[in-house]
């Protein structure tokens, strides 16, 4: 399993290097001059200059970009042209945001699909199985941006039940070192911030979780449809299991393998929505910060954050890939 | 002919092809169906809600919202045509020769490929579109270019498959051009899946192209893209609900479309799902 892990985290180098190379030249294909921009129109030549060599702009873009590199290995991605912040620490600073997000998304859309999924298999050709369908067929196809909107004109303006935007009530101020507001509420045992931030919460979630839900409850319907065809399911029957262990312990355990690869790939399309979501719902995430950084062309932060959000999305197929030897060890061996 | 017409008693496959040529009719029909100028301003009628003289009522300038969506069919067609045609075209030819070569080609093009899936689609094209810069014809790129390494890989796999079948070593005998033998005997008979792909991809890059939009890197104001609609509409979601409900009915429905239709298609051509 060492030997597994080791060899996937090796693969995962020249990926990480090809990742920044792409966002790198790409950023760096965009025209216009770098220093002019950072020191405005009517800066002098001898300014520019200096801006110039002081950024290593003044030599090959090949050059250029291993000294990125090297920078990029110490945790420094640049600074922000607009606001003059380390970009490193605006994405730490908002990371915790994305995070919260992407999980409670992922949870709502794992839990509702894989149940959605099983029931759907158990009761074929019921209302339930089509029910479903419809689901994971109109989820694929939502734009989660209008689900995102239409959900604020119903549950915020018409019935005034969930907030429109934000973390937290403006009146309430929370500071939460780790800037995961929900979990360090519930620790510090803090009901009041916790429901505000939950309420918060479900609106952005539940959009947001509706791409993994799709997937994941259509998989886990032909996964879970494959197995119960399978002898060992008809021999737990034929022993008398009742059918709640049958389908709970010996099903689902089995059908869970592709399951884990669908959630994994899921990631990479809620990191993705993550951008559409906050930005809708102005949550001050990672998406938001990127969206803002490119209407206002500050690349260091647009090569950042999306540098960060492509090394999360390969450090997550990474932990499904282990995830994955883990349940299935047929898989090590390959 | 038969065979094609059999994926149609798929009634899933059938309702997405219906509502694919809905919009292909409205798009080519637009100038006859639409009832206004998608692009005529009246700030007199401005945020009008629902009516019988407009039907969907209109926007903050006073056009008409049914004639914008009605005209933004043939954008979000194009967009489709544009981009899954960039995407296969450069996918399948890089996974033909990458099956039918092999070696250090298949190498260099795989990992190639492996760097571009390692971002999620939408941020690939959010930084194209940052090279590019904002415009409808530079969305369609982008959202071509993600897509590449997903026909890339579909294309390698069934390649690899036909490769090895007699047919095509007889061919490879008989002293045939590696172009001929990779465009006249393994390009034809790997069609199924990569319909099955057009079709989804489709699907996709209207979604990606209308997200572009909304994020104001697509298409840009006054063209009536239903992505870039929505966009404009959001100011007015309190006041006006019906500028933001109906372009994104319409992003939805034919998105819906194609994925239905593609799902169809794949139950149809993958025999173990019947």
């Amino acid at each position: 399993m060492y030997r597994y892990i080791i060899r996937r985290l090796l693969i995962m180098i020249p990926v990480m290097i090809g990742v920044s190379a792409v966002v790198f030249f790409l950023i760096r294909s965009i025209p216009g001059d770098p220093a002019q921009i950072l020191l405005g129109e009517h800066s002098s030549e001898e300014a520019l200059e200096k801006i110039r060599t002081q950024l290593g702009l003044d030599k090959p873009k090949i050059i250029q970009f291993f000294y990125f590199l090297y920078n990029m290995i110490k945790g420094d991605l640049g600074r922000s042209f607009l606001t003059n912040e380390i970009v490193s620490i605006e994405i730490y600073k908002h990371f915790p945001a994305t995070l919260e997000l992407t999980l409670c998304s992922m949870i709502f859309g794992s839990t509702v699909g894989l149940i959605l999924g099983v029931t759907a298999a158990t009761h074929r050709n019921s209302i339930i199985d089509y029910i479903t369908t419809v689901i994971s067929v109109a989820g694929i196809s939502m734009p989660i941006f209008w689900l995102g909107l239409i959900a604020i004109i119903i549950f915020s303006i018409k019935f005034h039940i969930l907030p429109i935007s934000g973390r937290l009530d403006p009146t309430i101020t929370f500071k939460a070192k780790t800037g995961l507001i929900i979990l360090e509420s519930l620790i510090r045992g803090d009901f009041t911030v916790f429901k505000d931030a939950i309420y918060h919460m479900i609106l952005p979630a539940v959009c947001l979780g509706t791409i993994p839900l799709a997937s994941i409850a259509r998989m886990t319907r032909s996964s879970m449809l494959e197995v119960l065809n399978q002898d060992f399911i008809r021999t737990a029957r034929a022993k008398g299991l009742p059918t709640r262990k049958v389908i709970y312990t010996h099903a689902l355990r089995n059908a869970l393998i592709p399951v884990v690869t669908v959630i994994g790939l899921q990631f990479g399309s809620l990191l993705g929505g993550a951008v559409l979501t906050e930005t809708i719902f102005a949550w001050p995430g990672i998406g938001r910060l990127s969206v803002e950084a490119i209407n206002a062309r500050d690349y260091p932060v647009i090569q950042g954050c999306i540098i960060f959000f492509a090394f999360i999305f390969v450090f997550i197929n990474l932990l499904v890939d282990i995830i994955y030897a883990f349940i299935d060890p047929r898989i090590r061996y390959e | 002919m038969k065979k094609v017409f059999k994926v149609f008693k798929n009634k899933a496959a059938l309702a997405g092809l219906l509502i694919i040529l809905f919009f292909v009719f409205i798009a080519i029909f637009a100038n006859f169906i639409a009832p206004y100028d998608p692009y005529e301003q009246s700030l007199y009628d401005r945020l009008q809600p629902p009516s019988r003289t407009h039907l969907f009522g209109t926007d903050d300038l006073g056009r008409d919202i049914l004639s914008r969506i009605i005209y933004g069919a043939r954008i979000s067609l194009t967009i489709g045509i544009i981009s899954v045609a960039l995407a296969l075209g450069m996918g399948a030819t890089a996974g033909l020769i990458s099956a039918y070569y092999g070696g250090i080609i298949d190498t260099i093009l795989m990992r190639l490929f492996d760097i571009m899936l390692a971002f999620p689609t939408i941020l690939l094209a959010i930084a194209i579109m940052a090279a590019l810069g904002p415009d409808l014809k530079n969305a369609m790129i982008a959202v071509g270019i993600v897509n590449i390494p997903t026909f890339a890989r579909i294309v390698r796999a069934s390649a690899l498959v036909i490769k090895e079948q007699e047919y095509v070593m007889a061919a490879y005998a008989l002293g045939q051009s590696n172009f001929k033998i990779i465009f006249r005997h393994i390009l034809p008979n790997i069609v199924g899946p990569i319909t099955v792909q057009a079709s989804l991809s489709y699907g996709g890059s209207i979604l990606s192209a209308a997200g572009l939009g909304f994020l104001g890197m697509g298409a840009q104001p006054p063209t009536p893209e239903w992505g870039a609609m929505l966009s404009q509409a959001r100011s007015f979601i309190i006041s006006a609900p019906w500028t933001v409900t109906f372009p994104g009915i319409a992003i939805f429905l034919s998105v819906l479309g194609f994925n239905i239709l593609g799902d169809g298609l794949r139950d149809f051509l993958d025999p173990r799902l019947r």
